[in-house]
């Protein structure tokens, strides 16, 4: 599975950091999102769900 | 089509708005039968313009992340909350009432200050803040009011500490805020309000911020956006006054329901008590719940917009209800009950779309550490007064509860 995040979209709300800590978090200066795993493991499949559940800027996507 | 009797106008049969709830913890019986019946429904305001007012959760998030749906308060027939929030929205606009990419850039001049690692340094702090108030409420004994001796008092402080704004100020700006986003408030006396809140405090503020920078939030703003003019200081005042009342009314006002809902429902409490890993999950079952801005987040189309049946034709006004959309049984199971074991995390108290509360990983720490340390240190903890006799705070656009007196073993 391949994740894709929209900086573009971002409006730094967190939900992403919160429901997969290990996936995302924000950047220093600007609070927008940053990946930290592209290809994260199957066993993340259901956090990475919930982060794209609760993205209120639908800036993420999951492919495969 | 269910019957609207008491809630409609009774020379145009237009149904009104806000409609008045019947149980404090729960949203007006109405929007439930809209919610079934009529899940796009015309509705009359204050100002005497009609708004599509829409209750099922997933419509809600359609439209709130709908490039054709306007956060934009100056436009013709947006509709507005109280007198007052227009008035300082209009003087003062801030990122809230912006579109993209107008709101991008101003808003991500705050995204970093809020970011969830800032938040959880700031934890330590607000531990710390929780303590002492509990302490005071041990030393002096039953009864207490939670409000003013534990609730309120938080979150002012933390906004003190974050703005750099002088604690000693905070009964005053607290008064000023109620003024401001009660629905009461005569017009002349809102704007008295809004000129004492942003022309006179939070401009003197900016300009000794100008003067002596010191390590807060505003001070950042004035360094970094100010002073090389991404900032003008008229835009600078709506941000700080935004901030100032959006970060501790809010957070207040959930926390106090929040405690509310436990205390009427012993079980739950007792859940928590026994498990207090189950905290996370009970804060978002309380901003489900209990969803203080409850009255819906105002929009306005700006192009007709076809929703299954219906069309939202451009420049008309529409009220998302959060609230309403966070009691749809589609989404949570029994919605009208508190569970604090469910997975509530995606409720829309907050809002949805990009205009999602700004301070929530800070409210969200600030909600936990609370309600965890309170019944943590005092299990026994229960009310002393029935709640048909507490007052709430049904006019405001913010809904709360005045007092929450309790009591003991001690
Ligand atoms: S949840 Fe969405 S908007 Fe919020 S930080 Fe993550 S990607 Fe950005």
């Amino acid at each position: 599975m391949r994740v894709i995040i929209e900086q573009a979209k971002c409006c730094g709300a967190g939900q992403c950091v919160l429901a997969a800590p290990d996936i995302f978090d924000q950047r220093e200066d600007d609070g927008i999102v940053i990946l930290l795993q592209e290809n994260p493991s199957e066993e993340s499949r259901a956090d990475v769900l919930q982060a794209i559940k609760v993205c209120p800027a639908l800036a993420i996507r999951l492919e495969g | 089509m269910s019957e609207f009797a008491a809630a409609s106008c009774p020379f145009s049969g237009m149904r009104e708005y806000p409609i008045k709830r019947a149980n404090p913890l729960d949203p007006a019986p109405e929007l439930a039968e809209l919610r079934a019946d009529e899940p796009f429904a015309k509705v009359r305001l204050w100002t005497g313009q009609d708004a599509w007012l829409v209750t099922r959760y997933d419509d809600v998030r359609k439209l709130l992340t709908d490039p054709r749906v306007s956060a934009d308060n100056t436009l013709p027939n947006f509709p507005g909350a109280t007198p007052g929030m227009l008035a300082v929205r209009t003087k003062y606009p801030s990122f809230i009432t912006m579109d993209v990419p107008e709101h991008t850039q101003f808003r991500r001049m705050l995204t970093g200050e809020f970011a969830v690692k800032k938040i959880e340094a700031l934890k330590p702090r607000i531990q710390q803040v929780v303590d002492e108030r509990i302490d005071a409420i041990l030393a002096k004994g039953p009864p207490s009011d939670i409000v003013r001796d534990l609730t309120l008092a938080l979150p002012i402080t933390m906004i003190c500490d974050l703005l750099g704004v002088p604690y000693e100020d905070q009964d005053f700006f607290h008064a000023k805020a109620d003024l401001i986003t009660d629905s009461r408030t005569p017009p002349d006396v809102s704007s008295k309000a809004i000129q004492e809140l942003c022309d006179v405090y939070i401009a003197g503020l900016i300009e000794k911020k100008n003067q002596h920078p010191t390590d807060d939030l505003l001070s950042r703003l004035v360094v970094n956006q100010l002073r090389p003019g991404h900032l003008t200081p008229i835009q600078l005042i709506g941000i700080a006054r935004l901030l100032l009342i959006a970060g501790h009314d809010t957070s207040a006002h959930t926390m106090s329901l929040g405690i509310l809902a436990l205390l009427e429902n012993p079980e739950q409490k007792r859940a928590l008590i026994d498990d207090p890993t189950l905290i996370n999950s009970t804060v978002e079952e309380i901003l489900r719940y209990v969803d203080v801005t409850h009255n819906g987040r105002r929009r306005i189309a700006t192009a007709d917009i076809e929703m299954g049946d219906h069309v939202i034709r451009k420049g008309e006004g529409i009220i998302a209800h959060n609230a309403a959309a966070n009691r749809d049984s589609d989404v949570f199971p029994d919605a009208d009950k508190f569970r604090i074991h469910r997975d509530a995390r995606h409720h829309i108290a907050f809002g949805y779309g990009v205009h999602q509360c700004l301070g929530q990983p800070l409210a969200r720490a600030e909600l936990q550490i609370v309600i965890g340390t309170l019944f943590r240190r005092i299990p026994s903890l229960a009310l002393a007064a029935p709640v048909s006799s507490l007052e709430f705070k049904e006019t405001s656009f913010v809904y709360g509860v005045e007092r929450i007196p309790v009591t003991w073993e001690s």
